[in-house]
């Protein structure tokens, strides 16, 4: 058995593919066990995570900065949208996420070539443009797009043998909204394994080796303009899993929901999580998600009028994120991660036969 | 990335006992929804809780936010003297910032959450129809939208539980074209519109009757604050008359660019656009202080109202809502949006009255279509809600600013969507006065 568990954890891949399994059953447990509305926060949670975790490879791996990974999520949504017109439509919803990676694929291909020729401010620059264009495009056709009022998604009834095999596991029918926040959330353990395995492997090297030194990449042997591509198509391939989850969740795709600040507010997530790291993406979209909520409702418990509360909700964002950047500059992952490697070094110079395989 | 998990297998065995545990649990738990599903949310004995979204925050918020502060101050009001047959009315207010994702995620929160009995005036066109079909399907009634799309109303079939409250656009669109058909007959009309609900219904308002007197056309999009290039397009065509359809904020960008190029045609701005205090303070804002932002600055502008305003004092009903608003409103002054959202509160209050004490979903819909023509109320012209139609407000009269004040230049007139004949309003409704308590019995 203990010699079984070594060799799982020695494969990248079992390692990743229990973690997944770990993750499925916590995402069942917790599902199962709290109201509809918070399986909505849920879903939310899991496709601004599943954008982040896109982003956070791109950023944090390759050293690409993007501002415009909303609208690739747009593309995502609109595409979901577009499949997803009446009640009638009967693609199942993996296709409809097939379909809207493929076109955000093909998207992020045609950015990413054009990205792979520029550096810092003015790749900022460029997919800033993106963010700042493509919801133009949905007001431009009016027709086919749906203009200001955007597209509505009729999610198609949950297939029987979902609900099957949701009652036979949980013994509970399966409400619409927790079969969101399961669509969402398997998604998400999709993606994520397979930019953690991406990441893992030879492909996250090189994308490794392009940021920390071209020049060294570049007599290494790796073509530099294939790596930074490469890393921008993975990244919007994720954003455009998360803009099909979105629209399934929010059940419309409005340009207003595709503004700047949605690509910012990936940005801030990564950032608060720790650049580079999936479960910090995770806990950046969890904190994303449920902090604005939460301090609403204290506010308002508080004695706070609506206004008052609705306000203090982005400034208690801002000072969160001031004290992250000010107390933990490698985001919260990151933090955490340098005090256990410190004190793994303290432990290890005090018993040093005693630490075998605990750090990396 | 080399993350060690130990004593995976315990981990493993718990979770799975847990699964266990849920699965057991979950064929007691069941059981209960039946009793509930006889009780309708939001309502008890004693309360009855609705809920609204608005722009709290963001660019939409000046102006829209203060529509609830209005509505809330009157439920207080109201749940002073008793609440309606015995129910205190719990009102929760939600922020959306005008994003309709973000309505979509606060609309679910109150209806899961907060298990609201209706949502009310929940504010804006895209916002709230990011939400209708949602909220039809679960049976919330969606009253009074705060917007003056036809879909509100035009379409009671597929949205049974969806009522307007304003005039809509295409109502007062015709009204205007109508005055201005028989009044400037000579007038080269250029039209000013927002680009979407409300330019579109309200073009197709104006031009059943002055379509040969159109010179020009420009629209803009919102969020765009440069309208420099429609302004210009106006100018270019020599129009002499500019009816605009647009939010607060293009009056005032709109005046701005005119006031640079030197563009004097006559405005006529809808009443959406044309609160003389909000566009002075944008005028002023727009143009760090260049332009005194004083309630003169719409000077000769002509504008429509279909329920009082604070420019005037004396009517009985702004007397009963500065009271209202004295005795329970927020910090601040009366203004023409809270007074607004007071009116929909007022109409809301004589709903549930209306509906009676064993408050349902249904019967609260019924009551509206069985009586709501009929209410006495703040607005000019009567309600139009019946079992075709749950469209709101019937017409308003046209006015000239003057000093911040309107001085009608018509009766009320009142009209429906399409071919509808516009008449002047012979219901009495613009000269009746509040109930001596100010809360509405039937």
């Amino acid at each position: 058995m203990r010699d079984r568990i070594t060799a799982v954890r020695r494969n990248v891949l079992a390692r990743h593919l229990f973690l997944a399994l770990v993750g499925l059953l916590v995402v069942v447990v917790v599902v199962e066990s709290i109201s509809d509305y918070r399986n909505t926060q849920l879903a939310s949670m899991a496709y601004l995570g599943i954008a982040a975790g896109g982003l956070t490879v791109l950023t944090g791996t390759n050293g690409q900065l993007s501002l415009g990974h909303g609208a690739l999520m747009a593309i995502g949504a609109y595409t979901s949208a577009l499949l997803l017109p009446d009640s009638d439509s009967s693609l199942p919803l993996s296709l409809v996420i097939l379909a809207a990676v493929a076109v955000t694929l093909v998207v992020g291909a045609a950015v990413g070539l054009a990205a792979a020729r520029l550096h810092g401010p003015y790749l900022a620059g460029a997919t800033l443009a993106l963010a700042v264009a493509v919801p133009g495009i949905a007001l431009y056709f009016k027709e086919t797009l749906g203009g200001e009022q955007g597209l509505r998604v009729v999610m198609p009834d949950i297939p029987v043998w979902v609900l099957d095999l949701a009652f036979f596991v949980t013994g509970q029918d399966l409400s619409r909204s927790r079969y969101t926040a399961y669509v969402g959330w398997l998604t998400l353990i999709v993606v994520f394994v397979l930019l953690a395995n991406l990441s893992a492997g030879r492909t996250g090297r090189r994308w490794r080796a392009v940021r920390d030194d071209e020049v060294s990449a570049e007599l290494a042997g790796i073509d530099l303009g294939r790596a930074r591509v490469s890393a921008f198509m993975v990244s919007a391939a994720a954003a455009g899993a998360a803009g099909a989850i979105l629209a399934f969740t929010v059940k419309l795709a409005a340009p207003s929901a595709f503004t700047l600040t949605l690509s910012l507010t990936l940005l801030a997530a990564i950032v608060l999580g720790g650049l580079g790291s999936l479960a910090g993406a995770l806990i950046g979209a969890a904190l994303l998600t449920f902090l604005p909520s939460v301090v609403t409702d204290v506010g308002r418990s508080a004695g706070l009028s609506d206004i008052q509360a609705a306000e203090l909700a982005p400034l208690v964002y801002g000072l969160v994120m001031v004290a992250v950047i000010l107390l933990a500059p490698a985001g919260i992952v990151g933090s955490l991660r340098g005090a256990v490697q410190r004190s793994a070094t303290t432990r290890r110079t005090t018993s040093p036969t005693t630490t075998k395989g605990t750090a990396s | 990335m080399t993350r060690h998990i130990r004593g995976g297998g315990p981990l493993v065995a718990t979770l799975a006992a847990t699964l266990a545990l849920t699965a057991c649990g979950a064929g007691g738990r069941d059981s209960s929804d039946g009793e509930a599903a006889a009780d309708t949310p939001g309502v008890t004995d004693d309360t009855v809780t609705i809920g609204g979204t608005f722009p709290l925050t963001g660019v939409a918020a000046p102006g829209y936010s203060e529509i609830p502060t209005g509505a809330q101050a009157y439920f207080d009001y109201v749940n002073e003297q008793g609440g309606v047959h015995g129910r205190q009315i719990d009102y929760i207010v939600k922020d959306d910032g005008y994003n309709p994702t973000t309505t979509s995620t606060v609309t679910n929160e109150l209806v899961l959450k907060d298990e609201v009995f209706a949502t009310v005036g929940s504010l804006g066109t895209p916002t709230q129809a990011s939400v209708a079909d949602y909220l039809n399907d679960e049976g919330v009634p969606q009253m009074m939208v705060s917007s003056g799309s036809l879909q509100w109303g035009d379409d009671v079939e597929n949205r049974p539980m969806t009522f307007g409250w304003q005039p809509d656009y295409e109502s007062e669109g015709k009204i205007i074209g109508q005055w201005v058909a028989e009044n400037m007959p000579d007038a080269k009309v250029g039209l000013f519109l927002q680009d979407d609900d409300l330019g579109e219904d309200a073009e197709k308002g104006v031009r059943q009757y002055v379509d040969d007197q159109i010179v020009a056309v420009e629209r803009y999009t919102s969020g765009n604050t440069d309208v420099a290039p429609q302004v210009s397009g106006l100018q270019a065509k020599k129009a002499d008359l500019v009816l605009a359809f647009n939010t607060p904020s293009y009056t005032a960008l709109s005046q701005l660019v005119a006031l640079k190029t030197g563009y004097k045609p006559q405005w006529f701005y809808a009443n959406i656009g044309s609160d003389p205090a909000l566009v002075g303070s944008l005028l002023e804002r727009f143009s760090e202080g260049a332009v005194d932002g004083d309630s003169t600055a719409l000077d000769g502008v002509m504008t429509t109202e279909y329920i009082p305003g604070v420019d005037n004092p004396e009517d009985p009903w702004v007397q009963l809502w500065q009271k209202v608003w004295d005795e329970h409103g927020e910090d601040g002054e009366l203004t023409n949006y809270r007074i607004y959202g007071m009116s929909q509160a007022y109409a809301f209050v004589q709903a549930l009255d209306a509906a009676g004490e064993d408050l349902t979903r249904e019967g609260l819909v019924e009551a509206v279509e069985e009586g709501g023509t009929d209410w006495d109320g703040p607005q000019l012209a009567p309600f139009r809600y019946s079992a075709d139609s749950h469209m709101g407000i019937s017409g308003m009269r046209i006015l000239e600013l003057e000093g911040g004040k309107g001085k009608p230049l018509t009766d009320v007139l009142v009209t429906d969507i399409g071919d509808a004949e516009i008449t002047t309003d012979d219901s009495g409704s613009a000269d009746d006065a509040p109930p001596e308590n100010g809360v509405p019995t039937s």
